[in-house]
């Protein structure tokens, strides 16, 4: 053991823990993962909410909707959503579910809660300002909370926040303080991501227990290790555009806004600002940031099949190589969403090269997947028909990624539904399938109780039926032209042909949304009153399945940190007695680890 | 169990590598400060590749050698004197910085402090120094929406990008100053490791190698 987890270890032995520092200043990294899930959680009903009131303004446009009155009052007067509000709203949930949901809920919650279990450590490297991470995401929370409530309403510019909307405090009633504080919040959240990613590098650097080589690593670690790098690189270049977009809105320099710009009648004497150079920084890290969330869902999903399949993952190596790749690629593809902005044909083909360069190490994901589940004793877990629905998510809006990707077609379909129905699959809901396996998967190792798996498999069927009842049809709006980002189709003839299909996408939503509850019962009853946990119920491979504890405490492990002899998915291996060998099990090996 | 696998085993554990130790020795510390250092740098790389685009894009772009003529008590007009000497400043200052990681790793207290003493002082001369520049440039008339030479974004991206590197500067004073306290406490001794110093020392070279960008791409091309 190395000497900084020996003194952690005694520190934690004498410690007396009072409430204050083991529920909310806590800087135990399972409890700062569970605060990081139990806020994505809470974000997530916003941001579904959000995504209610959006469907329900274009399946029923121009009726009162009682409801929206009472719930978002000045926003809805008379019960009839404000075009300025359905976009705000629009810009909300989609910040809501990226950076707060998404991103919070995966490298945050099982970044923190996994890393240290997995690898073998006591907790993260630098315990201290993993917990200002948690807490610097808190304030960005409050921050975004709060610009709902500023007279102008929040921001309006969409999630990409593009200028010149988000430059000019005088564009649309969301320009003004509501998107000052969505800047602020982003700031905030970078921050976090920051101090996160640090952490994360550091401890799978330096504190993996004895044996327990960078190729022995769960895939979800690897995945984990792989987003934090991506979020450490694209972060700050975010950070960098931000900054000028609050110098813009607050102190008139014009970084981001052209000359001649009029707002009604008044011509704006900025000068010299590119409003595309927004687009370029915006999209080096908006690309990064898909990844960044979906590689930790790739990761579980990856270890998710392999321990429910009881076979060993297909191609651990190739998978690793994968996720590198796309983590390299992902870097040098952004040009995909400017092919429209202008951007000479040349570069755009090679912005079209790089983008299409992708499918190869996705498709090695997915062929991977697949050959694990080949013949395998699958055991249908819910956490399991997660990752599964994951990998047909996955490939639903891989597939459509192509078309997108290349220019001539995106040409046509840029702004329209397709994307929405594009981005929902791969990003949205393959992400949100990642969070949902993970959680069902790990729920026993966090509170030391089992879910209900039944209720688990009726979510799940719910849920992944609705996902494709309501995104699926969006591609047909999108390839006819559609527009997305708007507030209602009753202006033209052909997207007035679609009110039925709108209003069918809207029943599916309610419906799939309120499938949620059974799932949010589950956990929560689950947390109290689900059946006691084993250590080891899944009959997993992996170290955090070795704690002495079904739910570990400050520590992790009572005694010494165990000692690692192979590699993380090992299943159905000949010379096992069960048909799973822990990373951990010594046999054949006598006893070399007593130096 | 076969031979090969106790025999690789072996080997893995030994292996820098293998776990259970930090590889190559380098503390986490100490690779959480390079890691810190390459994501700071694309928050620079962001502002000078933006300032490049407004400076190919923009026409007139003013001539730097006729805007930073100021030198103070010499009465005569000196193009880029001044911040030349800055940068010389700030380089020595890396210099010394150099001498109180060696100092301190020899358990040299007394040097490592003197050492640390003339890196904050150099430091905050270069900080005086950018506080006179800024002075200068806005009595000329420059702001962050116009300034007497020209296109508006250059004062802007000005104030931007030194601003941001001088809040780097200031705080890089502040732990260089935590830093000296705890060697003259025995604060390093006792721990019985000076990387501490070492590991400001690293942000402190990176701040200094920031500026010869900013100096390079800004003032003199
Ligand atoms: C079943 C749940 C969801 C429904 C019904 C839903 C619905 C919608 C709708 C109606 C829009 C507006 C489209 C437009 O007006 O152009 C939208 C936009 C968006 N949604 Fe969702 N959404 C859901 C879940 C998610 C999730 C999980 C994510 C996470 C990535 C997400 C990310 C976004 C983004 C980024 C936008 C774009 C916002 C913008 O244009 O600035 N959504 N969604
Ligand atoms: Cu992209």
């Amino acid at each position: 053991m190395s000497s900084e987890q020996a003194s952690l270890h005694v520190d934690i032995e004498h410690h007396k823990e009072s409430f204050i520092s083991k529920y909310i200043f806590s800087y135990d990294h399972k409890m700062i993962g569970k605060q990081y899930m139990i806020t994505a959680l809470i974000w997530a009903l916003i941001g579904m909410g959000l995504s209610w009131v959006m469907r329900i303004q274009l399946a029923y446009p121009g009726q009162q909707i009682p409801i929206f009155e009472t719930l978002l009052g000045r926003y809805a007067e008379g019960g009839i959503l404000a075009p300025e509000y359905y976009i705000a709203m629009m810009t909300m949930h989609g910040t809501i579910m990226v950076f707060f949901v998404l991103t919070a809920g995966l490298v945050g919650t099982f970044g923190n809660f996994l890393i240290p279990l997995q690898i073998g450590a006591r907790d993260m490297a630098f315990p201290l300002i993993n917990m200002l991470s948690y807490w610097t995401f808190f304030l960005a929370s409050v921050v975004m909370l709060l610009s709902f409530f500023v007279e102008s309403g929040p921001a309006a510019a969409g999630w990409t926040a593009y200028p010149p909307l988000s430059a000019l405090s005088s564009a649309i009633p969301g320009s003004g303080a509501g998107q000052s504080l969505w800047l602020l919040s982003i700031a905030l959240f970078i921050v976090s991501s920051l101090f996160g990613s640090l952490n994360y590098i550091v401890t799978v650097l330096n504190l993996r227990t004895k044996g327990m080589t960078l190729g022995r690593m769960p895939l979800t670690v690897w995945a984990v290790f792989i987003a934090a790098i991506l979020g450490l690189l694209a972060f700050p270049v975010l950070l960098a555009g931000a900054i000028m977009l609050l110098l813009d809105k607050h102190l008139a320099t014009s970084f981001f806004i052209p000359a001649g710009l009029y707002v009604g009648d008044a011509l704006l004497s900025y000068e010299g600002g590119s409003p595309i150079l927004w687009q370029h920084i915006f999209w080096f890290f908006g690309h990064p940031e898909v990844y960044i969330v979906a590689l930790p869902a790739l990761g579980i999903c990856s270890e998710v099949i392999a321990t429910c399949a009881r076979k060993p993952l297909f191609g651990y190596k190739a998978m690793i190589a994968s996720l590198l790749a796309i983590a390299f690629l992902s870097f040098i593809v952004w040009g995909h969403h400017m092919f429209v902005s202008g951007m000479n044909p040349f570069l755009g083909s090679v912005f079209v090269l790089t983008t299409i360069l992708i499918a190869v190490p996705s498709a090695v994901k997915v062929f991977n997947w697949l050959t694990t589940l080949w013949r395998g004793k699958i055991h249908y877990t819910p956490g399991m028909l997660f990752a599964m629905g994951l990998v047909s998510l996955f490939i639903t809006g891989g597939l459509t990624g192509i078309f997108l990707g290349n220019a001539p077609i995106d040409i046509q379909l840029h702004d329209t539904y397709f994307v929405v129905a594009h981005f929902h699959f791969v990003m949205g809901a393959a992400a949100l399938f990642g969070i949902f396996a993970g959680i069902y998967h790990w729920f026993p190792k966090m509170y030391g109780r089992m879910m209900s798996n039944m209720w688990g498999r009726i979510h799940f069927w719910l849920t992944f039926v609705g996902i494709y009842l309501i995104f699926f049809p969006m591609h047909f709006m999108g390839t006819t032209g559609v527009p997305r980002r708007y507030y209602a189709f009753t202006e033209f003839e052909y997207t007035m042909q679609y009110g039925g299909m709108n209003e069918f996408i809207t029943i599916a939503t309610l419906i799939t949304g309120a499938a949620q509850v059974i799932f949010l019962v589950n956990f929560f009853g689950s947390m109290f009153f689900g059946k006691k946990a084993e250590t080891n119920p899944w009959k997993a491979a992996t170290l955090e399945w070795t704690t002495d504890d079904p739910m570990p405490g400050h520590g992790n492990w009572k005694g010494e940190i165990p000692t690692v002899y192979r590699g993380p998915h090992e299943y159905s291996t000949p010379d096992g007695k069960e048909d799973f060998i822990l990373q951990t099990d010594s046999t054949g090996f006598g006893k070399m680890d007593k130096e | 169990m076969n031979h090969d696998a106790v025999l690789e085993q072996k080997k893995i554990m030994e292996s820098e590598w293998g776990g259970g130790k930090a590889p190559f020795g380098v503390s986490w510390r100490k690779y959480m400060m390079w890691i810190f250092i390459v994501s700071d740098a694309f928050t620079f790389g962001a502002f000078l590749a933006a300032y490049g685009l407004f400076r190919v894009t923009s026409a007139g772009w003013p001539d730097t050698y006729e805007v930073f003529t100021a030198f103070p008590f010499i009465g005569v007009e000196a193009p880029m004197l001044f911040v030349a000497m800055m940068t010389f400043i700030l380089i020595c200052s890396s210099f010394t910085m150099a001498l109180a990681v060696s100092a301190s790793y020899k358990n040299d207290r007394t040097k490592a402090l003197k050492f640390l003493g003339l890196t904050i002082l150099g430091g905050s001369i270069f900080i005086l120094c950018q506080v006179y520049e800024w002075y200068h440039i806005i009595h000329d008339g420059a702001t962050m929406t116009s300034n007497p030479w020209g296109v508006p974004l250059f004062s802007a991206t000005f104030f931007m990008i030194t601003g941001f590197h001088g809040l780097h500067v200031l705080s890089g004073l502040i732990l260089l100053t935590i830093t000296a306290l705890k060697v003259k406490r025995g604060f390093y001794e006792r721990r019985g490791s000076y990387e501490g110093v070492e590991i400001v020392g690293l942000y402190w070279h990176f701040v200094d190698l920031v500026w010869v960008f900013v100096f390079t791409f800004f003032y003199l091309l």
